[in-house]
């Protein structure tokens, strides 16, 4: 910018106060303020969310301190919070999602990316991105409706009978369950997982493949032992980000899980989680300590999938630094 | 050693037909959905679910009108919140960000975008609904206002990039101040991205049940001005799927129906108009 350098450096401040001046009535300094002031304000809102979510939930951590995260009753008449069944909840009914949406998710990607021809893998992977933007109210009435019917008359019964010696699926059907939680949470971040792997496959040098089948691999072992671990990480980041979406996904979560704080090691007894016990119990929360007992519920979510969140930024800023690793 | 090939071969089609079929379980779960919510929502779709207000417990009949319009005015009041703040925010980070604050301002959208929608559900609980005390429009509004601000923000950014430099430099060397290079060449330029971004999110947030809860809260009859709580479409599927009445779920699934078809109208609507290049010029 600087047209006269000489100038510049003998009277820099005039110099600078006239450009300025200049920037102004052009609308160049009110145009970078306007826009600065949005940036800050969304800096704003979040320090505000984190403030206000703290402050609020002062009453619980006084009172109960860490025990808070231990206690194992909940129970708003007597007073008495423990999170516990909450946390065991979402991370169960997460952890199961994973293990169901993980391998169909790989396992769908590995197709779209290596063996569908490019223009049918477009339009499915569009189908599948369209999934991903279902409310997931839609994915609650489905589940109430069609999901939880369909596991009580068929596969819990047939789990039962087949795997029932495993505490996992002892005990009485409802159908309402941690395990119908687990399967809708799977089929909501599947989407997640798919798109996002299917991109880091494609990603993949084509010469990885042609080096391995010019080996003699077969197929599916140079897509499962060269293309696959040449992917990894960012396989690794789709599932983080997933996992994130799973703890915090409250809707169909609480249409299905049956709402019962107890920790069960039964998948087939009904469950809460942390989003759930918020929606339900928010509204009609008894009194200070109740409501401020579920703003620290949600703090503790917040914290959760930001720390998950970061967890898959830091796999995704490895592989960008590294080149996608090297296999 | 031919037995080894043969194994070989026998677990190539088994597992790569195994990653065929995992790929067509996914994509049929959207038609499932379809044709569940075709099914049921169809059969129970009427002129009054769009005309009528909903009917106490016991009566058949009567609709939603109240929570169409209550999710339209959710949405504006959301648009109002998050568009300005989205486009401004994604201007700043594409045009006149420095390095250090642009990364907190990145860092800090990023951090919005992953937070649960029903944490942010409470925040806007303490900030609005508790001084006010009551539930209101207003709360719901910009619950859904703030949730709709990272992906605006991003978009804008993005479509702003890539827009070429030579443009911005035509426009500069022919005088013009950059805030109005920013408008009149850039923003043109970059618009159909933006459109498409602001389209995405409102979409999503369209869906968002949990944020409503226990801010816009609900509403069996028509919430007059801004203040009072007020019906939405997903919060009323919610409250009508859960009950244990027939006809509740009858309206439910209609519901879904007028939902689901918004929101994936809007999606698609949003996409083809990135791909088949419908652009917006300015008059």
């Amino acid at each position: 910018m600087a047209i006269f350098p000489s100038t510049v450096n003998r009277a820099s401040f005039s110099w600078r106060a006239r450009q300025f001046v200049q920037r102004l009535k052009h609308g160049d300094e009110v145009a970078h303020l306007i826009t600065l002031l949005a940036a800050a304000s969304i800096i704003v809102v979040t320090v505000m969310l984190v403030y206000q979510l703290y402050v609020n939930s002062a009453l619980p951590r006084q009172k109960f301190g860490f025990g808070f995260f231990t206690g194992r009753t909940w129970d708003p008449v007597s007073g008495d919070f423990g999170a516990l069944p909450f946390i065991y909840g979402t991370l169960v009914s997460s952890a199961l999602a994973l293990l169901l949406a993980v391998p169909l998710g790989v396992g769908a990607a590995i197709f779209l990316s290596e063996l569908a021809p490019l223009r049918i893998s477009n339009y499915l992977t569009f189908i599948i991105e369209l999934l991903a933007a279902v409310p997931s109210v839609i994915y609650g009435v489905l589940g109430i409706f069609v999901l939880v019917p369909v596991l009580r008359k068929f596969v819990m019964p047939f789990l039962k009978h087949t795997l029932g010696f495993l505490p996992l699926f002892k005990g009485p059907i409802y159908g309402v369950s941690m395990l119908a939680g687990g399967v809708v949470l799977a089929i909501m971040i599947v989407p997640f997982i798919i798109s996002v792997s299917r991109e880091v496959l494609m990603a993949v040098p084509v010469e990885q493949r042609e080096a391995a089948l010019g080996l003699g691999a077969t197929k599916w072992e140079s897509t499962w032992q060269v293309v696959v671990p040449f992917a990894r990480v960012g396989i690794m980041a789709s599932i983080f980000l997933a996992l994130a979406r799973a703890l915090g996904e409250t809707m169909a979560v609480t249409m299905v899980i049956g709402n019962d704080p107890r920790i069960n090691a039964s998948l087939f007894a009904p469950g809460y989680s942390i989003a759930a016990v918020i929606a339900n119990e928010f509204t009609e929360a008894t009194g200070d300590l109740h409501l401020q007992g579920l703003i620290e519920l949600g703090l503790v979510l917040f914290l959760l999938t930001i720390l998950i969140n970061g967890l898959a930024r830091v796999v995704i800023i490895l592989t960008t630094q590294k080149g996608a690793a090297q296999g | 050693m031919s037995l080894l090939m043969r194994w070989r071969k026998f677990v190539n089609v088994v597992m790569l037909s195994a990653t065929g079929v995992c790929a067509l379980f996914t994509v049929s779960v959207l038609f499932f959905i379809l044709g569940y919510l075709l099914w049921y929502g169809g059969k129970s779709l009427n002129w009054a679910f769009f005309t009528k207000l909903p009917v106490p417990v016991g009566e058949t009949g009567g609709g939603m009108a109240n929570a169409i319009v209550g999710s339209a005015k959710l949405l504006l009041l959301a648009s109002l919140v998050g568009i300005p703040i989205g486009l401004l925010g994604g201007i700043y980070l594409a045009e006149f960000g420095g390095r250090a604050f642009s990364f907190v301002v990145r860092y800090t959208t990023d951090l919005l975008n992953g937070v649960p929608s029903i944490v942010m559900g409470i925040f806007a609980y303490t900030i609005i609904v508790i001084p006010m005390k009551h539930f209101s429009t207003l709360a719901g509004g910009i619950a859904l206002g703030i949730m709709t601000i990272p992906i605006a923000v991003r978009t804008t950014e993005e479509s702003l990039r890539a827009v070429p430099r030579v443009l911005r430099e035509g426009a500069l060397a022919l005088g013009a101040s950059k805030w109005k290079t920013v408008a009149t060449v850039v923003m043109p330029a970059a618009m159909r991205g933006i459109v498409t971004g602001v389209m995405l999110t409102l979409a999503r947030v369209a869906g968002e049940t949990a944020p409503l809860l226990f801010t816009a809260f609900g509403n069996n009859f028509w919430s007059p001005g801004w203040n009072q709580p007020i019906a939405s479409l997903p919060v009323m599927i919610y409250t009508y799927a859960i009950a244990p009445y027939d006809d509740w779920h009858r309206q439910a699934w209609a519901a879904g129906l007028v939902l689901l078809a918004l929101v994936l109208v809007a999606n698609i609507g949003a996409r083809a108009m990135v791909s088949r290049g419908i652009s917006f010029r300015r008059a």
